[in-house]
């Protein structure tokens, strides 16, 4: 059986973990031991753990953090925000931290908070996330009850508040600046970067914002030391995964494994296979916004780069499977609605670009295709990449399509031909 | 500045600026939307891509934003990159998905701004096929149509609107391909410079509702340079002209003045031109009579009357131009002319000019007090008197928070980062005024108080800056740490501004403004001190002459005068309800005027004048500065300028007369040394001259097609180097003589772009106008400066100040219909506490007894009108008063039947 870290505690009946049962468990021992070490020494330990951000973008928490101006001529206040806004279609694996073990993250949040010389951290969530919230906040209330929230935490001088803050249901309050003008109470629309949150961030002042599952590792670092945490995986980047499987496969669900286990692993063994009857076509493996990997990619493992080195991305790790009953058309038309209807709206390509796909996709699927739709879709491709759109909400819409017009031209071709979906 | 290289040429650009901006300023062609001159860059439209290289050897580059991209030193790119150009047309395909397509009944057309960028793509055909998105449009008051069907989401209308203009209530909703900019609900914009948005707008969603009324194509109109004449800031405009009818103002940029903005009731108080108020021929009146006259007879007329009675007294007026006063005076003789305000009003404003000429702080132009890093304002609510050096005020303000942001290495023109960067931050931007302003927002320190209470604690601030100075020694505590956080605040600045004015018309005020910059000034800083002067040419008037009104009765009331000529004045507004009893005093009135006013209607003798869009002249503005206005078109006979009215009397006279205008202002430079060097900024100017018609101007054969096919002779112009003609010079003229901007490719008003030495600086060959005002070198006191006592509040009196209102306060723009709309109810203005101590709700009315005159007014609460104070607006139906003043209130009792 291999290590848990984040979710090993967790209660079998899908009750959350109270402060009792997680202090009993060994919670907040990761805190006591990082108030008596520097801020620094926590971002050193956290930074040779090669900790990746676990939104999507596998960014070094460590580095991250290094960006925010410390000491006494720092601005203040300093933030922390948590981001709970957990909205990539196939993702589930915050809500599973967020509603299972809401005080891992309080205690991962005040540790960050401490790393950083925060005073102030906020809880993003994601409206839906009802049940989430109610458990986090009741977890907010016991760790000021405990002292470990409030001021002079533990007696180190230490403090910290924490505040809950439920979104109002857009996909681009996941994207970090966009969460932060939300929370400010502004349209959800991107910042321009540079100047990055950790020197200009919540109300103009330096910013970390990590994801939920990132802050969720901090605490076991923090306890056990960065070389056990390397250890927990098997590629470079450090710690265990929340690894989810959704589609038509036997069992599934959510499964912690060791960061850089291959994905036949994960879908053969932990979710069963697929489903009788059913084939594999496809995975997306780190949601909606990632492109398609077919059967022969089963071997690579997931991790960041190995991911990225097969043509996809890790994105949240928790994939999509499509069979080969789905037609990948409708599946796509699908996609690009959410996506289209996402849109912030800021910048021209993604705001026009993304409906306009989705519009020709909906032709296509209706049997009404023409055969210049697929230079349009090849077009949007690539005039909707990094760089030319604001923000990677755009871009991140763009990876399955440009996978999917490569590697299902076929069903493509046929639904324009025969003018009908031939799946139906 | 340093090198980038475009298409691998070195280019020398500013390197303080983005790619976007040393690009056009190099006179490249690169579209864009979102980014705008005065409000830089923020990324959202992605027109201005282009490609960006490492260095020398990268050959595959990478695409970036102009806009967002800073033009550093060695930075490499290409505009004509193949992929960039491609990634340009489809920005324009895009936003052409859902545009309607609809140029030919769009207003916009013949100077869109999409339909320019669109050519520069070189995008022709869509390939969109699906539906269009749709959308209501809105009711948004009687400046502006909306039409968002035509929207491009560019952004700019709200960045403008909220983030520049300091406006509420118009606002981006809902997200993705469904982002709509209006209000919350159908209403008048409240913003007193929305009118702007018709030329931020990019394309036709808001265009101007005035000009729809009477609207002709932008290539159509006839257009000379001009210069607003609805407040003292002096904003030039460009005045558009159809068949003998005033069609819309646009901006006209001034680097110095108005850069890209104008007010509302600057751009839309012209329809007075064509109104119904305006005189259209010589009248005769008296006995009962009422005579129309020829232009001949009313000649001889004036004549016959000026010769029958003993010295002739000529009133000048601050809205008319130095030549037609200058041309009054000469008629006259320097002796009987005097200038048309009370001696209490002229004083004021001869006071304001002294100091400006006395003291070492320099009046600083609208640009400089953009510029400045603190504003201390004192008692003027410009928003209301002087909107556009509001809009000013506000930008200054943003100053200290982009230093601020600066330090985190956000360049100014990266205006969201800069945003984010500086919530909550104000900059040193301090108000004194009598209530609640709009200009409260982005004060750091604000403080209401009575005319007097300001004038203390300006005193108290010069006090705390210069200790040599004499304080105020009965001011409370807090007061005096206010002046204290003040006078720090000033002092922490490099350039500090002080304003002031005359409306509240008083001297300590004015006073104490410039002892604040003269003490700054003393202190070594670069301080500058403003007074907005309440009309178009008060400076100027000012300058031309020290005898008031009151000196004009006195001397009538000894018999000196029989005869009053009145010039372009109506003296209903100097001297309030008295003035019928007051101009008895001369047997005969002869006004020159553009519009019947209620003085007029005591004249003998009416002249019909030409409006400034008909005529050529110069005014000063609250700067110093000179600035002359041109001919737009000719005044339909009979009605005449005004100096063309009295050099033809004086021709009758057997006095020598002038041949144009620039003989008048060669006169005036002669005799007062203040105006010498007016005559070498616009007289005199040879070559070619410059075409007001546009070089596509249709119809000219069509206009009189009825009557004949041949061309109408075009009206001569001797006074200007102007032609009312297609023909001319078609090129760009030096600054003051800018009829138009147009540039090939360009047909929107951002072909400014072109006309400019730097994008958003001067105007090619210097900005337009003439300085008349620079600072002395030693300091001369006034005689006049006097601390007054603190305000004593009075029982059962209280003192009635005057409120003024954007629209409504003016005399010319209210009688334009749009502008006449949005004129408020005549009010009495009470603070809430007041009001609860007399015992009146909002809407309830007062009985106010003021300088003889009694008046029955609802009562409306004005936020922060202190104790003691009530306010009475400035409004055409109500009787003009010698304010501030004490007045009563009472209850109106409710008759018992």
């Amino acid at each position: 059986m291999t290590e848990r870290p984040l979710t090993g505690r967790m209660r079998p009946d899908g009750e959350a973990l109270d402060i009792a049962g997680y202090e009993k468990a060994g919670g907040y021992q990761a805190l006591r031991r990082a108030l008596r070490m520097s801020p620094k020494e926590v971002q050193d330990a956290v930074s040779a753990s090669n900790l990746r951000g676990r939104g999507g973008a596998g960014f070094s928490t460590g580095i991250k953090w290094s960006f925010v101006p410390m000491g006494a001529s720092a601005p203040r206040p300093k933030y922390l925000v948590a981001n709970a806004d957990e909205m990539e279609p196939g993702a589930f694996k915050d809500r599973y931290l967020l509603e299972g073990d809401p005080h891992q993250l309080i205690e991962g949040m005040i540790i960050s908070a401490f790393a950083i010389e925060a005073e102030a951290a906020y809880v993003f969530i994601r409206w839906e996330y009802q049940l989430g919230a109610e458990r986090v906040q009741k977890a907010i209330s016991e760790a000021y009850e405990r002292k470990y929230l409030g001021s002079d935490i533990l007696g180190s001088g230490f403090t910290l508040d924490i505040r809950l803050h439920t979104g109002a249901g857009r996909y681009i309050c996941g994207e970090e600046t966009a969460l932060l003008n939300a929370l400010e109470g502004r349209r959800a629309i991107p910042r321009q970067k540079p100047p990055f949150p950790q020197t200009c961030g919540l109300w103009g002042r330096p910013t970390v914002v990590n994801n939920v599952e990132t802050l969720c590792n901090v605490p076991h670092i923090v306890l056990n030391g960065a070389e056990w945490y390397k250890k927990l995986s098997r590629s470079t980047d450090g710690g265990t995964k929340l690894y989810g499987a959704s589609g038509r496969v036997k069992r599934p669900g959510l499964w912690e494994l060791p960061m850089g286990t291959t994905i036949r692993e994960i879908l053969e063994e932990h979710a069963g296979g697929m489903c009788d009857g059913y084939r594999l076509r496809a995975i997306m493996p780190g949601g909606a916004s990632t492109e398609f990997l077919t059967a022969e990619r089963l071997d690579v493992k997931m991790d960041f780069d190995s991911v990225a080195a097969a043509g996809s991305r890790l994105g949240t790790g928790t994939m999509v499977v499509m069979d080969d009953s789905v037609c990948p058309v409708r599946a796509l038309h699908n996609l690009e609605s959410f996506f289209s209807r996402e849109s912030c709206g800021w910048c021209t390509p993604c705001r026009e670009g993304l409906p306009w796909v989705e519009k020709t996709l909906e032709a296509i699927e209706k049997g009404e295709g023409e055969p210049e739709d697929l230079e349009i879709l090849g077009e949007h491709g690539s005039s909707l990449w990094v760089g030319r759109t604001f923000c990677a909400l755009a871009p991140g819409a763009m990876e399955p399509l440009r996978s999917a017009l490569a590697l299902f031209k076929d069903d493509f071709e046929r639904h324009i031909s025969e003018k009908r979906c031939p799946y139906r | 500045m340093g090198k980038i290289y475009i298409e691998n040429k070195a280019y020398e650009v500013n390197n303080g600026q983005n790619l976007l901006h040393a690009c056009l300023s190099l006179g490249l062609d690169l579209p864009y939307f979102c980014w705008h001159p005065a409000m830089h860059s923020v990324g959202a439209c992605r027109q201005c891509a282009v490609k960006q290289f490492k260095d020398e050897s990268d050959t595959k580059g990478r695409i970036v934003m102009a806009c967002m991209t800073p033009a550093a030193s060695g930075a490499r790119i290409s505009i004509d990159d193949p992929e960039a150009k491609a990634f340009r047309a489809n920005v324009i395909e895009w936003m052409m998905c859902s545009h309607p397509h609809d140029c030919p009944v769009c207003d916009e057309g013949g100077e869109c701004h999409l339909q320019d960028m669109t050519l520069m793509t070189g995008h022709v055909s869509r390939s969109y096929r699906f539906r269009k998105r749709t959308y209501r449009n809105q009711y948004l008051g009687p400046f502006l149509n909306h039409e968002m069907n035509r929207c491009i989401q560019c952004y700019r209308c709200v960045r403008f609107y909220r983030d520049y203009a300091g406006g509420t209530d118009l606002n981006v909703f809902s997200s993705h391909d469904n982002v709509y900019f209006g209000r919350h609900e159908d209403g008048v914009l409240e913003n007193e410079f929305s009118g702007n948005l018709a030329e931020v707008c990019p394309t036709g969603v808001f265009t101007d509702k005035t000009f729809k009324r009477h609207f002709t194509r932008k290539w159509d109109l006839q257009s000379a340079p001009s210069v607003c004449v609805h407040c003292g800031v002096g904003c030039n405009t460009i005045p558009g002209e159809r068949y003998n009818e005033l069609r819309r103002i646009s901006n006209r940029y001034n680097g110095e003045v108005n850069r890209y903005f104008l007010c509302d009731r600057g751009r839309y108080g012209y329809e007075f031109v064509n109104g119904h108020r305006r005189l259209r021929e010589p009248r005769q009146r008296g006995d009962g009579d009422d005579k129309r006259l020829t232009a001949k007879e009313a000649v001889i007329a004036a004549a016959r009357l000026i010769s029958s009675g003993k010295g002739a007294a000529g009133i000048g007026s601050p809205r008319a131009s130095l030549e037609a006063n200058f041309a009054l005076r000469s008629l006259v003789g320097p002796d009987n002319f005097y200038m048309g305000v009370s001696g209490r009003d002229l004083r004021a404003i001869t006071l304001a000019s002294e100091n400006l000429l006395n003291g070492p702080a320099r009046s600083p132009s609208l640009r400089e007090i953009e510029g400045s890093d603190a504003v201390l304002l004192i008692g003027e609510d410009v928003t209301n008197t002087a909107p556009v050096l509001a809009l000013a005020l506000r930008q200054a303000a943003r100053n200290g928070p982009v230093t601020e942001a600066s330090k985190l290495r956000i360049p100014f023109w990266d205006d969201g980062a800069v945003r984010t960067a500086t919530q909550g931050m104000k900059g040193s931007f301090y108000l004194l005024a009598p209530y609640a302003t709009k200009l409260d927002d982005i004060a750091k320190e604000r403080y209401c108080a009575s005319p007097d209470g300001m004038a203390r604690l300006g005193f108290a601030i010069a006090h705390e800056i210069d200790k040599a100075l004499p304080g105020v020694d009965d001011l409370p505590e807090d007061e005096r740490e206010l002046a204290g956080r003040i006078a720090d605040g000033l002092m922490k600045a490099e350039r500090p501004v002080v304003v002031a004015g005359m409306s509240l018309g008083s001297e300590p005020i004015i006073n104490a403004a410039a002892r604040v910059a003269w003490a700054l000034c003393k202190a070594g800083k670069e301080a500058g001190l403003h007074y907005s002067f309440p009309e178009c040419n008060s400076l100027g008037a000012a300058m031309l002459e020290r005898k008031s009104l009151d000196e004009a009765f006195i001397a009538a009331g000894k018999g000196k005068h029989e005869i009053a000529i009145i010039l372009e004045n109506d003296l209903s507004r100097r001297l309030g309800p008295g003035y019928l009893e007051a101009i008895k005093s001369f047997r005969q009135i002869i006004v020159l005027d553009s519009i019947v006013t209620p003085a007029s209607t005591a004249a003998g003798l009416l002249l019909p004048s030409a409006s400034f869009a008909q005529s050529d002249g110069t005014l000063v503005n609250s700067e110093g500065r000179a600035q002359r206005h041109f001919k737009v078109f000719t005044a339909e006979a009979p009605v005449m300028e005004s100096w063309r009215w009295i050099s033809d009397i004086k021709k009758k006279l057997g006095i020598f007369g002038w041949g144009t205008i620039n003989d008048i202002t060669r006169e005036l430079a002669k005799e007062l040394p203040a105006f010498e060097r007016l005559p070498d900024r616009w007289v005199g100017i040879s070559g070619m001259k410059i075409a007001r018609q546009t070089h596509r101007a249709s119809g000219r054969t069509a206009v009189t097609a009825e009557r004949t096919v041949f061309e109408p002779k075009p009206p001569e112009d001797p006074d200007a180097p102007f032609l009312f003609s297609m023909e001319g010079f078609h090129g760009q003229p030096p600054s003051p003589f800018i009829p138009r901007f147009w540039a090939p490719g360009w047909n929107s008003i951002q072909s400014v772009n072109k006309f400019q030495s730097e994008v958003g600086r001067a105007l090619r060959g210097g900005d337009p106008g003439l300085r008349l005002i620079e600072p002395g070198h030693s300091l001369k006191e006034p005689s006049s400066l006097i601390i007054p006592p603190a305000f004593k509040r009075r029982k059962g009196e209280w003192l009635l100040v005057p409120i003024y209102h954007i629209f409504g306060s003016e005399e010319m723009s209210v009688l334009s219909p749009s502008v006449a709309t949005l004129v408020p109810d005549p009010y009495l203005g009470l603070g809430a506490r007041e009001a609860a101590i007399i015992g009146v709700r909002a809407g309830e009315e007062l009985s106010v007894k003021v300088s003889g005159a009694v008046l029955r007014l609802p009562v409306r609460i004005i936020s922060r009108l202190p104790e003691g104070l009530a306010g009475l607006p400035v409004l055409p139906d109500l009787p003009v008063l010698p304010l501030p003043g004490w007045c009563v209130l009472s209850k109106v009792k409710l008759s018992a039947a």
